[in-house]
């Protein structure tokens, strides 16, 4: 018996997010007397892979058969499902981002398993099984319980604390035998964003609405955001007015995200908007209205002009 | 070809949720419904691919009861087709996916929402598809007919691609998949009320979880306010007192 957690790679290397998933999946062992087992698809070196061990993994399953790389949903369920069956997983945990979300549904069918997608914790008891998620995007929170004998859950980014311990892992090469009919995804062209801090992984954002009055305001909020190392983000008419870049569009209806510190300057705080950053741990907002909903939302917050506050608050972060 | 697009009915999104019976189930009083709003996207899109040709017939289905029958004519007044009600409550994902199964085998393309905007379970079509045994895509952001393949613009974790895959498909639609929603017309909504709904009888299916209860968010504690001209203060609040700098 054991937990098996899908760990992403990004072109050979792990992410903090790796990490987090992998010592969640330990804290979960540890109270159901388990081990962690690892899988990790594609080209990864060693070094790379043992540096799972110290967040808790005993043992790595790699899978290097490099037809995976199109990240064929239907073939990639198929081999994940394989190495639970083979380690005896009674839990499977995936990261709450794209990929997770994409096959944890179709592994917990194959499986027979309970499916509990975005926790926010640990299993608040394991017999029955039950584990808090946000629901109403946001606005409230479920105790749901996972009635299966196998249980999958996507872990919300940003939930679980990395925690180290002085591990070894023993990796293995897994073969998940797969069948060339298996995969009909075809890859036709890839554009990676490069050279920016990523939106979802960000533990710092720096965020403008319509109150920046134009698209060509945004040299400040750029600076800023430079020397936090933070990610860029908007509302949706900045990127409905082609403003910013779609990419850029949190809320509802564009990306939800949880950092640590997340800057609003000139956004009102709809509710749309807050559904997808009010699980930030503090939220500064920067608004000229002293009414704007976005104060009852935040934790800081200057009612002024953002032109003039932004400078000072430059200065202030230039000088720390 | 034939498109079945899935239509959750869910709570307008302003909703101020709120719940009874001691916090173990939503309180649905004077909730407004409208269809989840990838799906109304997700309907805008087969739209428009029924429009470029060479598609046959747009469904709509949901896994409800009597009452989200004025959703589903909402989405026929948009332009499907006809639509299907499998008549039973939703309960959980794998339920809803197990009732969806028996009615969308037929078709070339299904078109899922990423998310409900009520339970967030990001589960449905993926679900689906596996039970199906179907292809899928997640997080899709664009997706075209060419001739007996999909071209179709993905989200990856850092990026976007451009795929080509084979149907039967199961894509699961999030932001991008069409600019805004169609609002139905008059005469769409005149049309919609002869178009056919058809009921069917659930099958026998269990789900595999079930909801405990629910919790509000802790209230906030009051905003702290800096002066505008003393702006700096902030960055040592956010330094020293959140720590989060
Ligand atoms: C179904 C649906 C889904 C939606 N999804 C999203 C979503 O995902 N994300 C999203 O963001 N929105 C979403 N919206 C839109 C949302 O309702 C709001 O319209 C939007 O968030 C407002 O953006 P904003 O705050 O930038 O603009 P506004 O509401 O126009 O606010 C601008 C703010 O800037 C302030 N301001 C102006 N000038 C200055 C200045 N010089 N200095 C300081 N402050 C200034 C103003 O006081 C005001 O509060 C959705 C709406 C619907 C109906
Ligand atoms: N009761 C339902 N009936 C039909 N389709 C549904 C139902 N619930 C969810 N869906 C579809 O599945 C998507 C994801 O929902 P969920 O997995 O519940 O977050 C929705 O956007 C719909 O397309």
């Amino acid at each position: 018996m054991s937990i098996l957690v899908y760990t992403e790679n990004w072109d050979g290397k792990f992410k903090k997010l790796s990490f987090e998933l992998v010592s969640y999946a330990a804290a979960i062992a540890k109270e159901m007397d388990s081990s962690v087992t690892a899988l990790s698809v594609g080209e990864v070196a060693d070094d790379e892979l043992n540096k799972l061990a110290n967040y808790g993994a005993s043992k790595v399953l790699k899978l290097e058969d490099n037809r995976f790389g199109s990240l064929d949903n239907k073939a990639l369920s198929k081999a994940i499902a394989a190495a639970a069956n083979k380690e005896g997983a009674k839990v499977v945990v995936f990261a709450h981002d794209n990929l997770g979300k994409a096959l944890a549904p179709r592994v917990s069918v194959k499986l027979d398993a309970g499916l509990v997608s975005g926790a926010t914790a640990l299993p608040s008891s394991f017999d029955p099984f039950v584990i808090k998620k946000k629901v109403f995007t946001g606005k409230a929170f479920a105790n749901v319980q996972i009635n299966a004998d196998i249980k999958v859950v996507t872990l919300s980014q940003n939930s679980f604390e990395l925690a180290e311990t002085a591990g070894t892992a023993t990796i293995e090469a897994f073969d998940a035998a797969a069948d060339d009919a298996d995969f009909n995804t075809v890859v036709n062209e890839t554009n990676k964003i490069t050279g920016k801090v990523l939106l979802n992984d960000a533990e710092i954002v720096v965020s403008g609405g319509r109150g920046m009055k134009s698209g060509d305001n945004w040299g400040g909020l750029e600076e800023l955001a430079d020397l936090l190392g933070a990610g860029m983000a908007c509302s949706r008419p900045v990127s409905d007015e082609g403003w910013r870049s779609h990419t850029e569009h949190v809320g509802q209806t564009g990306k939800i995200i949880a950092p640590n510190l997340y800057f609003a300057f000139g956004i009102s705080g709809a509710i749309q908007h807050l559904g997808g950053v009010s699980s930030s741990k503090v939220i500064v907002a920067i608004n000229k209205d002293p009414e704007a909903p976005i104060f009852e939302a935040a934790d800081y917050g200057i009612v002024g002009d953002v032109f003039k506050v932004l400078p000072q608050l430059i200065d202030a972060v230039k000088a720390m | 070809m034939k498109i079945l697009v899935l239509i959750s009915n869910v709570p307008d999104t302003t909703t101020k949720v709120r719940f009874t019976g001691d916090n173990t189930s939503f309180d649905d009083a004077g909730v407004q419904w409208i269809i989840n709003p990838w799906d109304e996207l997700a309907l805008t899109r087969a739209m428009e691919l029924k429009e470029a040709g060479g598609v046959d017939k747009i469904t709509v289905a949901n896994v409800g009861e009597k009452t989200t029958e004025p959703t589903l004519r909402k989405a026929l007044a948009v332009g499907a087709d006809d639509a299907i009600r499998v008549d039973v409550p939703a309960r959980d994902a794998y339920f809803v996916a197990r009732q969806l199964a028996e009615v969308a085998k037929d078709y070339d393309l299904i078109l899922a929402g990423i998310e409900a905007s009520d339970y967030n379970g990001n589960a449905v079509g993926g679900m689906l598809a596996e039970m199906l045994d179907f292809n899928s895509v997640s997080a899709v952001s664009g997706i075209s007919i060419d001739g007996d393949k999909f071209t179709v613009n993905r989200e990856i974790d850092g990026g976007s691609q451009l795929l080509s895959i084979t149907g039967p498909l199961v894509a699961i639609v999030q932001k991008g998949i069409a600019k805004e929603p169609r609002i139905p017309a008059m005469r769409g909504i005149m049309m919609a009320r002869k178009k056919p709904l058809n009921v069917v009888a659930a099958v026998d299916a269990h789900e595999k979880t079930s909801y405990v209860n629910y919790e509000l968010p802790a209230p906030k504690a009051a905003c702290k306010m800096v002066d505008e001209e003393n702006a700096k203060e902030l960055i040592t609040l956010l330094h020293e007192e959140a720590k989060v700098l």
